[in-house]
C-alpha cells in the first residue's frame, strides 16, 4: 500500500504556502454565477433549434432549449424542473461537466461563431434558484409497497434512488462511507464544488423523502450482495471505483509517492484549506481529468513547480482542450510522451522521478526512444486511472469485464435482480452526468421490472 | 457626400431629421442641446391654452424591452406642454434668433372654436416660427377633452381646425395624424380638404403596456390607478409606415408633402420612410432612450446610403418605393418563389423546418444520419410564403427564389411570364373578364 498522505514537514514539503486569503481567493468559483442580467442576455442567444444538438450531446437528455427558453421568461421554476426532472443532479453538472465536450460542443452556434450558448452557466442560474429557495419540485406517488437496495451513495446511486422515491418505492442506500455524495463530496475540484455545494444538493434530493440512508456499510463486509437480493426486490450498484492504479514501481510506497484521488479527498474535507501540506516541486503521473485536477489544485495552494508527465501525445490525453489550456493557464507544464521508469528518493522521501521518453507511432503505440528524464519532484501524484473493488462482488455470478459490471442499455447486470451504474460499469465515461443518466434509467427499469402486471 | 440638406414646403433645414413635439423640444434648453448635437429642426412640444395643462408627478413613460433590456416600445401618458403660454412663447423666440438655420415648428392644439384660434395663430407666428404643426393625435387626457385624437378621428372636425389655422396663419401649415383610426385617407382627405400644407404622421398609438405580475394591476399606474398611453417607438414603425404609403399612393393626397414620425431609430428607419413617399422624418422615442448624439449615426448613415446608391440629395429618395406599393388585389398570381437554402451557410438549428412542420405548408425536410442534420426544402409542398426565410437566424441562409420556367411542382402548372392577378382569377366571384 503506498502512503496517502503527506506526513513529514521538511523544506520542501509545507503547510501554509499561502496566506488563508490568498487560498480562499484561489478556490472561489471557477466560472462565477450569472447575474439575472447576463442569464438574460446569454438566454437570448439560444435558437431554440428543434430536436436540439445540445440536448442529444448531455448524456442525461436535457432539454435545453427548453429551460433556455423558460429562463428567458423569468420563469426559474419551470426551467428548473426541465433539467431536475431528467438529471437530478443538474446543480452539480452544470458546475463539473466538461460541457466544451458535451452540449456546448454541439451548439449551432459553434457553426457561424465560434462561441456556444453557455448552457452550463445557465443551467447553474435555473438551478440554483429552486435550490437556494428550496422549492419543492416533486413528490412521491402512492407508495408501491416495494423496496429497492442501492448500494454506493454518489451520483449514480442517488440519482437512482431518487427516481425510484419519486415513483413510488421505498429505498436503503448503503455507502462504506460517513459522508454521503460520491466524488460529488471525495473527488470534484475544489474550484468548481465551492463551499457545502455538493451537501446542499444532497439536502434538496434527499428531502423527497422514502430513502433510508446507511452509512459506514461496505458491500462486502457489513452487506452482501447476496443477502441485499434475498432482502430487497431489487438491488442498484452504484459504488463507483474504489481504488487506483498503482504505477507499478519498485519504491512505490516511498513517502512523497501519493494517489491524487486520495489527496483530493482530504482536500476537499479540509476546511482549512492553507494548513494542507503542500510539496514544491510536484510531479503528476496521467493524463485525464484528476491529473489536470490535482495539478490545479497544487498551483493553487501555492506549490512552485507543478508538471504534468503523460505517456502519450497531446491529443491521446483524456483532459479536453480546454482542460489542459486551465491548466497552463496556471502555470501547469504539461509534459507529453514520458513514461514512468523509477522514482528515485532520498533517506525518506522522494527527491525525483525518471521517465523513458517515448514516441507515438501511427497505429496509435507507444514506443520508448531510449532517451530519459528526470524531473525533480518531492511529490508525486498518481493519477493513472481508478480501479473497481471487486471483493463484495466476486462471489456472485455477476458478469465482470476488463474488471467492471456488464450491463445491457437499461442498465440490467447479469443477474435478475441487479441493476448498475456509474464509475463501475463497463464503457462507462467517468462522468458525473453519466452516472446520473444511469441511475435514471435504471430506476425506470427498476420500477418497470417491479409494477409490471401490477 | 450627398447633400442632406432638406426643404419641406420652403423650411430649410441642414438635414432631414427633426426632433417631434415630445419632451426632446419642451423648452430652449432641450433644444439648444438638439441643436448642439446637429439635429436639423424641432417640432416645438405642443402649446395649448392657459391655463396650462398639468401632468402626473407618477410614472409618465414605460417600455417593452428586449432581454438585454434594449427598448422595442415606448408608452406615455404625458399631456402637452405644462407650462405657461407667454414662458414657451420667449423661449421660441430666443433660440429662433439663435439658430437662424434650424426649423422650428410650433406645434399647437386649440379647441373647436375659432376665437381661440384666432387669438394664439398671430401671436405664435410673430415669434419667427417657420411653420405650424396642427396636434389631432395625442390620444389620451386631451382626447377626453375634445382635443388631439379627439378631432383627428373626426374629417370634419381636421378640416374645420386646418381651415381656422390657415385662416391665421402665413407660414405652412402642417397636420399632424393619429394612427388610432380605421383608415387613414379620411382624415389625410379632409386635411388636403382644409387647404393644410402637408400632413406628419404618425402620432402615438393607444396602449396598455402590460399588467404588475405582482398586484395584478394595469402597469404602471399612478399611485394605484392607471389609463392607456400612447405607443410610439421601434415598435410602431411598419404601421407608420403603411399609413405613409397609403397617402402618398393615394390619388387625392399623392401630393400632399409628408412628414414621417414613429420609431425612427437609425438611418435605415428613414430610409424607410422618405422612400415610401415622406419628405423628412420626426424622431421622438430614439432620443428620449438614447439621447440626442443618436443623431450623428442617422445622419452619416443616410449620407453614405445616399452615395452609395449614386444620389446626391435626399430628394432623389423621396418616395421611391411607392410605386411598388398596391393593392392586395393587383399582386402576380403567377409568379411562383420557392425557398431556397444555403446548405454552406445553414447552422442546422431547424427552425426553419419546426415552424414550417408546425405551422405551415410542411415543405422543409428533415434528416439526420447519425448526427450529421440536414434541412431540404420539399418544392412540391413549399408555397413560398417566406416564414422560413422570416426566421432563420443566419443572414441570407434561405432566400426566396423566382421560378423563370417550367412546372411548379406544388401545383403543376406552367410557370408563365404572363402575369394575372385576383381581379380576373377564376376563383373570384366578381372577377372581370
Ligand atoms: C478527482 C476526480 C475529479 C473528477 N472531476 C470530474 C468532473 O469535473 N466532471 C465530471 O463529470 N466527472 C468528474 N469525475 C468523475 C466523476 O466524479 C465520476 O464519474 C462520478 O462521481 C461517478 O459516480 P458514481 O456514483 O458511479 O461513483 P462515486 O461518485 O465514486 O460514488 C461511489 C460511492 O459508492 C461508495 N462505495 C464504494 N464502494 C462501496 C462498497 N463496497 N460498499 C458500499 N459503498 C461503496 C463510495 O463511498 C461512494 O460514496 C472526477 C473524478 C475524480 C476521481
Ligand atoms: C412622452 C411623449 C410625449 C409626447 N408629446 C407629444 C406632444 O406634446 N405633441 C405631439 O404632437 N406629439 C407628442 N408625442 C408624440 C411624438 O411626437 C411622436 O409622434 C411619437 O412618439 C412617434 O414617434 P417616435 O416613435 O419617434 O417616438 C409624444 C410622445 C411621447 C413619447
Ligand atoms: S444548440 Fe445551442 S442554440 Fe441550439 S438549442 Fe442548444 S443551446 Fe440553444
Ligand atoms: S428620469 Fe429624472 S425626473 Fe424622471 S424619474 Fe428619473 S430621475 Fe426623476
Ligand atoms: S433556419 Fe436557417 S440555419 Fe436553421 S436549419 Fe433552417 S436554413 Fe439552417
Amino acid at each position: 500500500m503506498s502512503n496517502n498522505k503527506l506526513k513529514s514537514e521538511g523544506v520542501n514539503i509545507q503547510s501554509h504556502r499561502l496566506s488563508k486569503k490568498e487560498i480562499e481567493d484561489n478556490f472561489s468559483d471557477l466560472h462565477a454565477p450569472l447575474t439575472q442580467i447576463e442569464a438574460l442576455i446569454e438566454a437570448d442567444r439560444c435558437y431554440f433549434c428543434y430536436d436540439a444538438p445540445c440536448t442529444k450531446a448531455c448524456p442525461s437528455d436535457i432539454d435545453v432549449p427548453g429551460f433556455i427558453q423558460s429562463i428567458r421568461s423569468d420563469n426559474l421554476t419551470g426551467a428548473a424542473e426541465k433539467i431536475l426532472s431528467e438529471n437530478i443532479f443538474g446543480g452539480m453538472c452544470a458546475r463539473d461537466c466538461p460541457t466544451e465536450e458535451l452540449c456546448q460542443q454541439a451548439c449551432v452556434r459553434n457553426d457561424h461563431e465560434d462561441k456556444p450558448v453557455e448552457i452550463g452557466l445557465l443551467q447553474r442560474y435555473a438551478t440554483d434558484s429552486v435550490l437556494d429557495n428550496g422549492v419543492k419540485l416533486f413528490s412521491r406517488k402512492k407508495d408501491t409497497g416495494k423496496s429497492i437496495a442501492v448500494v454506493g451513495a454518489g451520483p449514480a446511486g442517488i440519482s437512482c434512488a431518487h427516481r425510484l422515491s419519486v415513483l413510488g418505492h421505498n429505498i436503503t442506500v448503503y455507502d462504506a462511507k460517513d459522508k454521503l455524495g460520491g466524488l460529488n463530496e471525495y473527488g470534484i475540484a475544489a474550484y468548481k464544488s465551492t463551499h457545502d455545494f455538493a451537501q446542499q444538493e444532497l439536502d434538496y434530493i434527499l428531502d423527497i423523502g422514502g430513502i433510508n440512508i446507511e452509512t459506514g456499510m461496505e458491500l462486502g463486509k457489513q452487506i452482501t450482495l447476496d443477502d441485499l437480493q434475498k432482502q430487497f426486490d431489487a438491488v442498484f450498484l452504484g459504488c463507483g471505483l474504489g481504488t487506483v492504479n498503482q504505477l507499478n514501481l519498485d519504491n512505490e510506497n516511498i513517502s512523497g509517492v501519493i494517489d491524487a484521488v486520495e489527496y483530493i479527498a482530504n482536500l476537499r474535507q479540509t476546511s482549512n484549506k492553507d494548513e494542507l501540506m503542500v510539496g514544491k516541486n510536484i510531479v503528476v503521473v496521467g493524463g485525464g481529468m484528476t491529473a489536470i485536477d490535482i495539478a490545479v489544485q497544487s498551483k493553487l495552494l501555492g506549490a512552485e513547480q507543478v508538471t504534468i508527465a503523460y505517456r502519450r501525445g497531446k491529443n491521446a490525453m483524456a483532459a479536453s482542450e480546454y482542460e489542459q489550456a486551465l491548466a497552463k493557464k496556471h502555470d501547469v507544464q504539461i509534459q507529453y510522451h514520458l513514461s514512468p521508469k523509477q522514482l528515485i528518493s532520498n533517506e525518506s522521501n522522494v527527491s525525483a522521478m525518471e521517465f523513458d521518453v517515448m514516441k507515438s507511432h501511427n497505429d496509435g503505440s507507444i514506443k520508448a526512444t531510449g532517451e530519459s528524464l528526470t524531473l525533480k519532484a518531492d511529490v508525486v501524484f498518481k493519477a493513472i486511472g481508478q480501479k473497481l473493488v471487486t471483493e463484495g462482488l466476486a462471489d456472485n455470478n455477476l458478469e465482470l469485464e476488463k474488471g467492471r459490471i456488464v450491463v445491457d442499455k437499461n442498465r440490467k447486470t447479469s443477474l435478475t435482480k441487479v441493476w448498475a451504474g456509474g464509475d463501475c460499469i463497463l464503457d462507462g465515461d467517468n462522468l458525473t452526468v453519466s452516472a446520473v443518466q444511469d441511475g435514471k434509467l435504471a430506476a425506470i427499469s427498476i420500477n418497470e421490472t417491479l409494477t409490471q402486471g401490477a | 457626400m450627398a447633400d442632406l440638406t432638406s426643404n419641406f414646403l420652403g423650411i430649410k433645414s441642414p438635414n432631414p431629421f427633426w426632433l417631434a413635439s415630445a419632451p426632446p423640444t419642451d423648452k430652449a434648453y432641450n433644444v439648444n442641446r438638439a441643436f448642439e448635437a446637429g439635429w436639423g429642426g424641432v417640432s416645438w412640444k405642443t402649446l395649448g391654452e392657459d391655463p396650462h395643462i398639468v401632468n402626473v408627478n407618477g410614472p409618465r413613460y414605460s417600455t417593452m424591452m428586449s432581454n438585454d433590456r434594449r427598448v422595442i416600445g415606448f408608452n406615455n401618458i404625458e399631456l402637452i406642454t405644462d407650462r405657461p403660454f407667454q414662458v414657451n412663447l420667449k423661449e421660441m423666440r430666443q433660440v429662433k434668433r439663435d439658430w437662424p438655420d434650424r426649423a422650428l415648428v410650433a406645434s399647437v392644439m386649440f379647441p373647436m372654436n375659432e376665437e381661440s384660434w384666432a387669438k394664439h395663430i398671430p401671436i405664435i407666428e410673430d415669434t419667427g416660427i417657420d411653420g405650424f404643426e396642427l396636434n389631432f393625435g395625442c390620444p389620451h387626457g386631451m382626447s377626453e377633452r375634445g382635443m388631439g385624437a379627439a378631432v383627428g378621428q373626426v374629417p370634419e372636425y381636421i378640416k374645420q381646425a386646418t381651415e381656422w389655422c390657415k385662416k391665421y396663419a402665413t407660414v405652412p401649415v402642417i397636420v399632424k395624424l393619429t394612427p388610432n383610426i380605421t383608415d387613414v385617407i379620411y382624415p389625410a382627405e379632409a386635411c388636403l380638404e382644409g387647404g393644410a400644407d402637408a400632413v406628419s404622421l404618425i402620432n402615438t398609438i393607444n396602449s396598455i403596456m402590460r399588467v404588475d405580475y405582482d398586484s395584478l394591476t394595469m402597469f404602471p399606474t399612478t399611485g394605484g390607478m392607471g389609463t392607456h398611453g400612447g405607443y410610439c417607438g421601434e415598435a410602431v414603425k411598419p404601421i407608420a409606415l403603411n399609413m405613409v404609403a397609403e397617402i402618398a399612393r393615394n390619388e387625392k393626397t399623392k401630393n400632399l408633402p409628408i412628414s414621417g414620425i414613429g420609431g425612427v431609430t437609425t438611418w435605415k428607419d428613414a430610409v424607410d420612410f422618405l422612400a415610401l413617399g415622406a419628405s423628412n422624418v420626426q424622431v421622438c422615442t430614439a432620443a428620449m432612450v438614447y439621447g440626442f448624439k443618436i443623431v450623428e449615426d442617422m445622419k452619416t448613415g443616410l449620407s453614405n446610403f445616399l452615395d452609395e446608391k449614386g444620389m446626391n440629395s435626399v430628394d432623389e429618395l423621396i418616395g421611391k418605393a411607392v410605386p411598388s406599393v398596391t393593392d392586395w388585389k393587383f399582386l402576380n398570381l403567377n409568379h411562383v418563389d420557392k425557398a431556397v437554402i444555403d446548405q454552406e451557410k445553414c447552422i442546422k438549428c431547424g427552425r426553419c423546418h419546426i415552424v414550417c412542420e408546425d405551422t405551415s405548408h410542411q415543405a422543409i425536410n428533415y434528416s439526420n444520419d447519425e448526427g450529421n442534420r440536414v434541412f431540404t426544402v420539399d418544392d412540391t409542398e413549399c408555397v413560398g410564403c417566406n416564414l422560413c426565410v422570416s426566421v432563420c437566424p443566419i443572414v441570407d441562409c434561405i432566400t426566396m427564389v423566382a421560378m423563370e420556367s417550367g412546372t411548379d411542382p406544388r401545383t403543376g402548372k406552367v410557370i408563365t411570364s404572363e402575369p394575372a392577378d385576383w381581379t380576373t382569377h377564376e376563383n373570384n366571384p366578381l372577377k372581370v373578364s
